[in-house]
């Protein structure tokens, strides 16, 4: 099911990465009252790479993937996602584009009034207006093997692990066959062997779903594993940014600090 | 203190312009195509069969009551075989509705505020809306419309209920046939007792979904909001259906009781 087990490496570059821009934020700011959360926050992604915003807790890193699906409005800057302004987008056409971009949340958000067939069934049936059931299942059972837990189809949210709860989250939100996704804190809460089961399955995901994602995390494993490139966020701010090994050898103390347990 | 009295005017005002908001949100969701209906079944199901059993005993016991606390008083008035009548008219003009409209509002709003609420603070309403899924057509429409329909029915259920309540009570000291008490109580009701009586428990459903949904959708990002969106569905649901009733019973007198 993993893409790879053992000792993985660093994430290089892959040669899908190409230089296609999928989401383009320049001079981005956000404030929550007299707190300004987002201070100027420039970045591209590039369509089939993987991007690590790490960060400490209350940094505004959540905010940032959180402006990119609509669910908060910046108050400056520019926005593009697919080359389209977001924050100029009718509710409509917010909707059109959401359905091409996946948002894994931190919880898993599963709904638990559900089972986990009908959590996945949701937004096939609501949002791609699937009306085949046959076709339907084929999806179901297809996106569940593929984050090994077809077994648990027809149990509850209530019965699952942490672990498996975000594995069910990401299966639902990779059934709809998403350009984006967007991971927040993907990793938090979960045991080291979760954690990295959890981050070996988002890089399969993402070559076999061919992907662009943004991933939110202050786990240094997960952006070990995960990342083409890693941004360092601070106050509201991109500090640094580089691949793993270039920020490994960063002068910046505050990059030092949170690589200094991997050297 | 003059500080103090603008901000919470300023909010309350604000209040009243995001449940318009919300309203409105779910007035154009009733007509957006694709609506629910497997969701609205299970709603009707949870909302309307399982408050039967509580409306039904509340129902039955105030029937019950009423015709023991009625009795001495038309007694000493001579008027012992009013007793029936009596007891119909007030049980389906007014004590039926909102008997069964308050029970509705501890049980259903509250359950509707927790449930949202802490769907909420779950992320779940912010996943489905992420996901380009509508929230307000699965989670709010269906609630509303289903709570509109049932506690209507529930109503008429729970005044069928309390008049058998008031027949047993009744049986206590005197001795009248099942058959003619009936009679009695269904002689002396008409069409401007009823209608208004049913029009009334729609509005009601309505303010109880509502102010359910309303207080659920916008809680705030916590555990504590879950108990606060609960309480407060249940609080203000509870002052809506009293709002609305004294409405309707001025309307009511005006049109059919000149």
């Amino acid at each position: 099911m993993a893409a790879t087990k053992g000792n993985i490496e660093p994430k290089k570059k892959t040669p899908a990465a190409k230089d296609e821009i999928v989401i383009h934020a320049k001079g981005l700011k956000k404030s929550f009252g007299d707190k300004e959360v987002l201070k100027n926050i420039t970045f591209d992604l590039k369509r089939g790479e993987n991007m690590v915003v790490l960060g400490k807790s209350g940094q505004g890193k959540s905010v940032t993937i959180q402006c990119v699906v609509g669910m908060l409005k910046p108050d400056g800057g520019d926005l593009e996602v697919f080359g389209e302004g977001v924050t100029q987008m009718s509710d409509e056409e917010l909707k059109q584009l959401r359905i091409k971009i996946g948002f894994l949340f931190q919880s898993g958000a599963l709904y638990d009034s559900m089972t986990v067939r009908e959590n996945l069934e949701f937004p096939l049936t609501r949002v791609l207006k699937l009306k085949d059931q046959a076709e339907i299942d084929k999806k179901v059972e297809e996106v569940l093997d593929n984050v090994g837990l077809l077994d648990a189809i027809d149990k509850m949210p209530s019965d699952l692990s942490g672990g498996m709860r975000k594995r069910v989250g990401l299966a639902r939100t990779l059934i709809v066959n998403p350009e984006i996704m967007l991971y927040d804190e993907p990793t938090t809460g979960l045991d080291p062997i979760t954690s990295r089961e959890i981050s070996e399955l988002i890089l399969h995901m993402q070559q076999k779903y061919k992907t662009s994602s943004i991933i939110i995390t202050h786990d240094l494993e997960c952006a070990r594993i995960t990342a083409d490139r890693i941004v360092v966020m601070n106050d509201g701010e991109y500090i640094a940014e580089g691949s793993w090994k270039e920020l490994q050898k960063s002068d910046n103390e505050l990059v030092k600090s949170f690589f200094i347990e991997t050297t | 203190m003059a500080e103090q009295v603008i901000t919470g005017w300023r909010k309350w005002m604000m209040g009243i312009g995001e449940q318009c908001v919300f309203f409105s949100r779910f007035f154009r969701n009733i007509f957006a195509g694709g609506f629910e209906w497997s969701e609205f079944v299970r709603q009707c199901y949870e909302i309307g069969y399982r408050s039967l059993m509580l409306v039904g005993i509340t129902s039955f016991i105030m029937g019950f009551v009423l015709i023991l606390q009625l009795r001495p008083s038309l007694v000493s008035l001579g008027a012992a075989s009013m007793l029936p009548k009596t007891l119909a008219v007030s049980f389906v003009r007014e004590m039926g509705p909102v008997i069964t409209a308050i029970i509705c509002a501890g049980k259903i709003a509250s359950s509707i505020g927790a449930e949202l609420g802490s769907m909420k603070v779950t992320e779940q309403i912010d996943a489905m809306e992420v996901s380009g899924a509508n929230p307000i057509q699965y989670l709010v429409v269906t609630r509303i419309i289903a709570t509109s329909l049932m506690v209507p029915l529930l109503s008429i259920i729970g005044d069928v209920i309390g008049l058998v309540g008031g027949f047993l009570a009744l049986n206590i000291n005197d001795s009248i046939s099942f058959t003619l008490y009936f009679q009695k109580c269904i002689g002396s009701l008409d069409f401007s007792d009823f209608l208004p009586a049913v029009i009334k428990t729609i509005f009601f459903g309505f303010a109880i979904g509502f102010v359910g949904c309303y207080k659920g959708y916008n809680s705030n990002k916590g555990t504590e909001s879950v108990g606060i969106a609960a309480n407060s569905a249940v609080v203000t649901a509870s002052l809506w259906i009293f709002v609305i009733d004294a409405i309707a019973v001025q309307i009511t007198s005006f049109l059919f009781y000149k």
